[in-house]
């Protein structure tokens, strides 16, 4: 069966997401994960648990994080088996 | 035309899932379900029904199993019943209000404590409120044909809500009847492909689920109020044209058993309907002048029809296998209101709660209570509300 939503007899609670409708969630964070790409051995634990998926592994680059979005959970310096990621206070 | 098997309650349902060719089951056993879902496992497993069964770890991940499964654009069943049917309670609201298309057999049995494996209505009637349509068969034949019609009806799109089909367990579930069972090919036909209103299956970005306002909310709320009220034109337009495949003839949301002019009326709902129409019988050779209203959709709830049938009659009496502590019976409760929203001049109503925990009810008690209720009402000294209790047969 193909993707279809019928057109409404009625609602229904679906919604279409796209990136940012709520805003940038980014000014949420109280503290910032800061890489040290030197240090990462590209394993993507990070980019893989991260809850709102704004971290990108590239084999070349390192890790890169979407600041916009980051609500600095922390879990990816939890999991950084290398401590590359490191937590630091936002001013 | 089709086939004629010898089947328990129980395998009447996983018969009628089978004949709609349902792409995924998950389920829990518990006790009387546990051979609903045997039987459709056998008959994946030898090849008679192209199905997936998805094993699960509690009924809450089961009908999750079955609302994700669904969503993506499968036919799904499932089973339950008591503690299973409760700990699957959140879900049950879940699947109704994303209008997701599902069928549930509720083969009932008593809540505990104390633990008991007998039927009675109460887990059922704890899925009040759910905005699931809920239908109650009588006979193992009713359990498959509604079971069929479930589909039918859950996935009109003047409806698109859940079905849940109730049986009593034992009394049903694990006594045998003939059941005809209709071709394949004229069930293909009649039924159709899968319909819902919505696929999430990951090929588009659809979020099931967000935060909407509380306009939004009751909005959806008052959709579904509107479904179930084109869901009782929609059953007795599904029950019409099954009638025709079926060869049998179609009751809609009530049946009419020597109901048109009774002076006394009854209404049931279940298995106990079957020694209640015995009762009649019998009353009828007595010279009472009694019938029977007996309920098939407790879901909408067949206001109308009950107004019309109960406006003439004298008294109404009112049987219930489940109760609302510190008020009174649930189809009580419905058969009143249903009666003074038309009027305000109604007949006597007498709620009578009987058989909870199992508690066998036979005809000759039907009879009893009937005697009594005329006697009541006759001398015009009505017990508005007795709770029918006895010891031993």
């Amino acid at each position: 069966m193909r993707v279809v939503v019928e057109p409404s007899r009625f609602k229904i609670p679906v919604a279409r997401p796209s990136i940012g409708v709520a805003g940038k969630t980014g000014s949420w964070r109280l503290e910032r994960p800061v890489v040290d790409n030197n240090a990462c051995t590209r394993c993507f634990l990070c980019e893989i648990h991260c809850p709102v998926n704004v971290i990108r592994v590239e084999p070349d680059t390192g890790v890169s994080i979407n600041y916009d979005y980051c609500k600095g959970c922390g879990l990816c310096a939890d999991v950084c088996p290398v401590g590359a990621i490191k937590m630091v206070p936002e001013e | 035309m089709g086939l004629k098997l010898v089947l328990t309650g129980n395998y009447s349902l996983a018969y009628a899932a089978k004949m709609a060719r349902v792409n995924v089951v998950a389920a829990y056993p518990i006790t009387p379900q546990t051979s609903v879902v045997e039987k459709l496992a056998e008959l994946i497993e030898g090849g008679e029904l192209d199905a997936v069964m998805i094993r699960v770890e509690s009924e809450h991940s089961a009908l999750a199993a079955c609302f994700g499964a669904a969503l993506a654009g499968a036919r799904v069943f499932t089973a339950t019943s008591s503690q299973g049917l409760l700990y699957m309670h959140e879900m049950v609201h879940w699947a109704s209000r994303a209008r997701i298309p599902i069928v549930m057999g509720i083969v009932t049995r008593t809540l505990g404590s104390p633990w008991n494996i007998w039927p009675d209505h109460t887990d059922y009637m704890d899925q009040r409120d759910t905005g699931w349509v809920m239908s109650f068969a009588v006979d193992n034949q009713e359990a498959f044909d509604l079971t069929l019609q479930a589909f039918k009806i859950s996935e009109d799109p003047r409806v698109y809500l859940p079905v849940m089909v109730g049986i009593e367990g034992f009394i049903l579930g694990h006594t045998t009847m003939p059941v005809e069972i209709p071709d394949q090919s004229v069930v293909d036909e009649w039924l159709g492909s899968r319909r819902q209103p919505y696929v999430i299956d990951g090929s588009d970005h659809l979020a099931l689920g967000n935060l909407a306002s509380p306009e939004d909310t009751e909005e959806f709320f008052m959709d579904i109020q509107n479904a179930m009220e084109e869901a009782k034109k929609v059953i007795a337009e599904v029950d019409r044209e099954y009638s025709k495949i079926a060869g049998r003839p179609s009751m809609g949301l009530v049946e009419c058993f020597k109901c048109e002019d009774a002076k006394y009326l009854a209404v049931s709902m279940g298995a106990w309907s079957g020694d209640l129409k015995e009762a009649i019988l019998q009353l009828r050779d007595e010279g009472f002048d009694v019938g029977l209203a007996r309920i098939r959709y407790y879901r909408p709830f067949p206001v109308e029809q009950l107004y019309e049938r109960a406006r003439g009659a004298k008294g109404v009496v009112v049987f219930d296998r489940a109760i609302s502590f510190g008020s009174a019976g649930p189809i009580f409760l419905d058969t009143l209101a249903s009666i003074a929203r038309y009027s305000r001049k109604t007949p006597y109503v007498k709620n009578v709660v009987a058989g909870l925990g199992g508690v066998n009810i036979t005809s000759e008690d039907f009879s009893k209570i009937i005697r009594k209720f005329v006697e009541e009402v006759e001398s015009d000294d009505l017990v508005p509300f007795e709770w029918y209790h006895r010891r031993g047969g």
